[in-house]
C-alpha cells in the first residue's frame, strides 16, 4: 500500500479539434486531463476568421448584407435583420409596418430552423441519432419556405435597409400557416424521444452548471443565460420590429445546467411558432419599403426602369452608398438564436461604414467554455459545447 | 435611469477624466481619458444605483489621421437590474497600454485579446494576452486602417508558405498526379 | 447484346463479357476496382463553414447520401474522399492539408462552395483564395452554398472520373 502512494500521475494533454465531428465547425480545445476529469480547458478560435469587419469597411452599407448572411449561417435571416435595424437606426429611418411584421415572421422562422439544427446536432453528440433525422425533416420544410420567399435556402439576403426585398406571396403564407399548425405536434415528438430519456437525463442534468451572476459576468446571452434564470431577452428589453406588438413568453431555467438550457430552447421553439402565427394573422397591408427617406433606400424597380432620376439615384446608391449618411455611432443589438448579436457602427458621413464591429454571441460563449468544462468529465465537454450553441462562422467573423 | 444623467454622475464623480459627452440617436457616449478606466469601471459596476453588471461589447477603433490619440477602446455597458445603458469611449494613443477590466467583467477577457490582436492595443493586467483570431506568429494588426484588406502585398504568413511548399513536395508521392 | 460466335461470350456492357451458364465474368481489373471504389465513397466529416450545413442536409433524411454508398467517417484514416466544405482560412490551411495527408491513397478532393473554389467575396488577408492552391482538387462544386442537389451532382461527376481511371491501384506507373 505504501508503494502506491508514491506513484505520481501526470496530467495528459488531449487535443480536440479543429477537425472533430462534435465541435460544430472548427473549434479547437486543448484539454488537460487527470484521468477522466478535466483540469484545464483552453479553447482556440480563429480558424474561420474571414475578416468580415475589415471587408465591411470597404463596402457600402447595402453591399454588406450578404456578408452578414455568412456570419451565422444557420440563421442568416436574423443576422440580416439585425444588421438592417442597426443601419436604420444610424440613418434614422423606420420601415413600414408590413415590413416589420414580415421581418419578425422570417426571423422567428429562422430561429426555429436554427434551434432545430441545434437540437439535431446536440442530440447527435450525446448519442440520440433519431432526433437528428426528425429535426432535419422539419428544418427542410422551413428551408423550402425560404426558397419560396427569396430563392435561397441558407444565405437569404432578404431584408433590405428600410424594408424587405419583395413581398410575401399568398402561397408562402398558406404553406407557412400549414407548417405552424403541424409544428407543435412535431415538438412533442422530439420531447417524447429525449425529454424523459434516462440516458439523456444522465448526460445533461447537473452538467455544466453556471450561476446567474457568473453567467452575466461572463457575458452569456440567449438561452445559455436564460437557462441560469436571468430574464434577459433583447426582444423584450429593447423591442425592435414588431416584437412589441406580438405576445410571447421568455422561458427561464432554474439550475443553469445543460438540461435547463435544452428545455429553454425547446420552449422557445413553441414561442417562435406562436409568434409566426400571430404575425400571419396580424399581417397588415401596405408598402414593404419605406418611401419617406429616398436618400437611403432603393427606389422600386419599375421606377428605376422608367424614371431617369430614380435610375441615377439607384446607381449612386449601389456604387457609392448613401452619400448623406450622418456622422455618429450606434450600438444596436438584436436577439438571434444564439444570443445577443450587436452591431456597433461608426459612420464618418461617407457611403461606407468607418468601423463596423460585430458583437457575436458565440465568441463570448466559447470564452466561457472553460468555466463550464473544468472539473467535469471528458464526455461532458461535447454536451457543454452543444448546450451553448456556438457557430464558428459568427465566433470568428 | 436616463443615460445623460449617468453621464453627468460620471463627470461629477471623476471630474478631470471626462473629455466629452455626445448623444446620437438616443444613445449616450462618454469620451474618457484612459488613466482611470479601471476605477471608473469598478465604480460603474459596484454603485448600487448604476449596477452595470453586463459588458455588452468591448472593441477598438482606429482613428488614424482623424483624431489625435489614434485609438479608442469602446465599452458598451448595460444594467440587467435597472435596464439602462451607457457607452464609454476611451482614448488610447499609439503604443500606449491601457488597464484591463477583466477583474470587473469576465467578458472583457476575449474581447481585449481580440482588440490586442486586431489593433495592437496592450491591456495591462490581462491574465493571458495572446492573439485570439489570427495565428500566434502573424505579422501586423489587420483592422488598423493602414493594413490593406487583402493583406500586405508580396508578404505571406510563414505557416501558409510552409503549406504551399509541402503541397509541392508531396506531389511526387501522389498516385497519378 | 452481342453474342460472340466462337466462344459463346455475351457482352453485357462495353468491356464486360459473361460466359452464359458458367457463372463467370470476363473484364479488366481496372473496371472491377473502379466499380467497387466508386460504390463505396467514404468522405471524411470535415465541415468548415456554411457549406457544411448543406453537406449535413445532404446527408440527412431528406436527401440521403447513403443511397450512393456514401458514409461519413470521423477519421481521415478510414476515408478516401475529402469534401472541403467552406471557407479555408490561412490559419486552417495547415490542418486541412494535414487531414488530407493522413488519408490513405487513392484519395479524392471535392471543393464544395465558392469559398473553397476561389475564395468567394472574401478577398481578405486571412482567406485562402481557393483550396486548389495546396490541394489537388478533382471536382469543383460552385454555389454559395451549393444546394444538396449540386453536391450530389459533384459526387456523381467524381464517380464518373473514378470509372475512367486506369491502373490506379498501384503506386507503380
Amino acid at each position: 500500500m505504501d508503494e502506491t502512494k508514491e506513484i505520481k500521475t501526470k496530467e495528459m494533454v488531449l487535443n480536440m479539434g479543429p477537425q472533430h465531428p462534435s465541435t460544430h465547425g472548427v473549434l479547437r480545445l486543448r484539454l488537460e486531463i487527470s484521468g477522466e476529469t478535466i483540469v484545464k480547458c483552453t479553447p482556440f478560435v480563429g480558424y474561420l476568421h474571414r475578416g468580415t469587419e475589415k471587408l465591411a469597411e470597404s463596402m457600402t452599407y447595402l453591399q454588406s448584407i450578404p456578408l452578414m448572411d455568412r456570419l451565422d449561417y444557420i440563421s442568416s435571416m436574423t443576422n440580416d435583420v439585425g444588421y438592417c435595424i442597426a443601419v436604420e437606426r444610424l440613418f434614422g429611418i423606420e420601415p413600414p409596418l408590413r415590413a416589420k411584421y414580415i421581418r419578425t415572421m422570417v426571423s422567428e422562422m429562422s430561429r426555429i430552423s436554427s434551434h432545430l439544427l441545434w437540437l439535431a446536432t446536440h442530440a447527435l453528440d450525446i448519442g440520440a441519432m433519431t432526433v437528428f433525422l426528425y429535426a432535419f425533416r422539419e428544418r427542410e420544410r422551413i428551408l423550402e419556405l425560404f426558397e419560396m420567399l427569396c430563392g435561397a435556402r441558407l444565405t437569404v439576403t432578404y431584408p433590405r435597409i428600410g424594408g424587405v426585398r419583395n413581398d410575401v406571396s399568398q402561397e408562402f403564407i398558406d404553406t407557412l400557416y400549414k407548417f405552424t399548425e403541424d409544428f407543435p405536434n412535431k415538438i412533442k415528438e422530439y420531447e417524447t424521444l429525449i425529454n424523459v430519456n434516462r440516458i439523456w437525463l444522465k448526460r445533461t442534468v447537473g452538467v455544466g452548471i453556471i450561476s446567474a451572476e457568473e453567467a452575466i459576468n461572463y457575458g452569456l446571452t440567449g438561452a445559455a443565460l436564460r437557462g441560469s434564470g436571468v430574464d434577459y431577452d433583447v426582444r423584450k428589453h429593447f423591442p425592435y420590429d414588431a416584437y412589441d406588438l406580438v405576445q410571447f413568453d421568455v422561458p427561464i431555467g432554474k439550475n443553469g445546467d445543460v438540461y435547463d438550457r435544452y428545455l429553454c430552447r425547446v420552449e422557445e421553439l413553441r414561442q417562435s411558432n406562436a409568434i409566426v402565427r400571430q404575425c400571419i394573422e396580424a399581417l397588415p397591408a401596405g408598402p414593404i419599403m419605406t418611401s419617406d427617406s429616398p436618400k437611403y433606400t432603393l427606389p422600386p424597380k419599375d421606377k428605376v426602369l422608367n424614371n431617369m432620376e430614380s435610375l441615377i439615384h439607384h446607381f449612386t446608391l449601389i456604387t457609392k452608398g448613401p452619400m448623406t449618411a450622418p456622422n455618429g455611432e450606434v450600438y444596436v443589438a438584436t436577439e438571434v438564436p444564439k444570443g445577443e448579436l450587436g452591431f456597433y457602427i461608426i459612420s464618418d458621413g461617407t457611403g461606407k461604414p468607418y468601423r463596423m464591429r460585430i458583437r457575436s454571441p458565440s465568441f463570448i460563449h466559447v470564452s466561457a467554455l472553460p468555466r463550464l468544462c473544468e472539473g467535469g468529465l471528458i464526455a461532458d465537454v461535447v454536451a457543454n459545447i452543444g448546450s451553448i450553441d456556438v457557430v464558428l462562422g459568427e465566433c470568428d467573423r | 435611469m436616463e443615460p445623460s444623467k449617468i453621464a453627468d454622475m460620471l463627470s461629477s464623480e471623476f471630474a478631470g477624466e471626462v473629455i466629452a459627452i455626445n448623444e446620437f440617436r438616443g444613445q449616450t457616449g462618454v469620451t474618457l481619458k484612459k488613466e482611470k478606466i479601471l476605477p471608473i469601471a469598478r465604480w460603474l459596476h459596484d454603485t448600487p444605483a448604476l449596477c452595470f453588471d453586463y459588458l455588452r461589447d468591448l472593441c477598438g477603433v482606429d482613428y488614424k489621421k482623424m483624431k489625435d490619440p489614434r485609438f479608442e477602446v469602446v465599452y458598451n455597458l448595460y444594467s440587467m437590474t435597472h435596464r439602462h445603458t451607457i457607452r464609454l469611449n476611451v482614448q488610447v494613443a499609439d503604443k500606449q497600454p491601457i488597464e484591463s477590466v477583466v477583474s470587473v467583467w469576465k467578458t472583457a477577457d476575449w474581447h481585449e485579446r481580440e482588440c490586442f490582436d486586431m489593433y495592437g492595443i496592450v491591456f495591462e493586467g490581462h491574465p493571458d494576452l495572446r492573439r485570439v483570431l489570427m495565428p500566434e506568429d502573424w505579422d501586423g494588426h489587420p483592422l488598423r486602417k493602414d493594413y490593406p484588406t487583402a493583406g500586405p502585398e508580396g508578404e505571406e504568413w510563414s505557416g501558409f508558405k510552409e503549406v504551399l511548399k509541402k503541397s509541392e513536395d508531396f506531389k511526387k508521392f501522389g498516385w497519378y498526379r | 447484346m452481342l453474342i460472340d460466335g466462337t466462344l459463346g461470350l455475351v457482352e453485357v456492357e462495353k468491356g464486360i463479357q459473361v460466359i452464359p451458364g458458367a457463372n463467370t465474368i470476363i473484364t479488366s481489373l481496372d473496371k472491377v476496382i473502379n466499380w467497387g471504389r466508386k460504390s463505396s465513397l467514404w468522405p471524411v466529416t470535415f465541415g468548415l463553414a456554411c457549406c457544411a450545413i448543406e453537406m449535413m442536409a445532404a446527408g440527412s433524411s431528406h436527401y440521403d447520401l447513403d443511397r450512393l454508398g456514401i458514409i461519413f467517417r470521423g477519421s481521415p484514416r478510414q476515408a478516401d474522399c475529402m469534401i472541403v466544405a467552406g471557407t479555408v482560412t490561412k490559419k486552417m490551411a495547415p490542418i486541412v492539408r494535414k487531414v488530407y495527408d493522413q488519408m490513405p491513397e487513392p484519395k479524392y478532393v471535392i471543393a464544395m462552395g465558392s469559398c473553397a473554389c476561389t475564395g468567394n467575396v472574401y478577398r481578405t488577408y486571412s482567406v485562402v483564395q481557393g483550396c486548389d492552391l495546396f490541394l489537388p482538387v478533382d471536382v469543383y462544386v460552385p454555389g454559395c452554398p451549393p444546394r444538396p442537389e449540386a453536391l450530389f451532382d459533384g459526387i456523381i461527376k467524381l464517380q464518373e472520373i473514378m470509372m475512367k481511371e486506369r491502373m490506379r491501384w498501384s503506386p507503380l506507373k
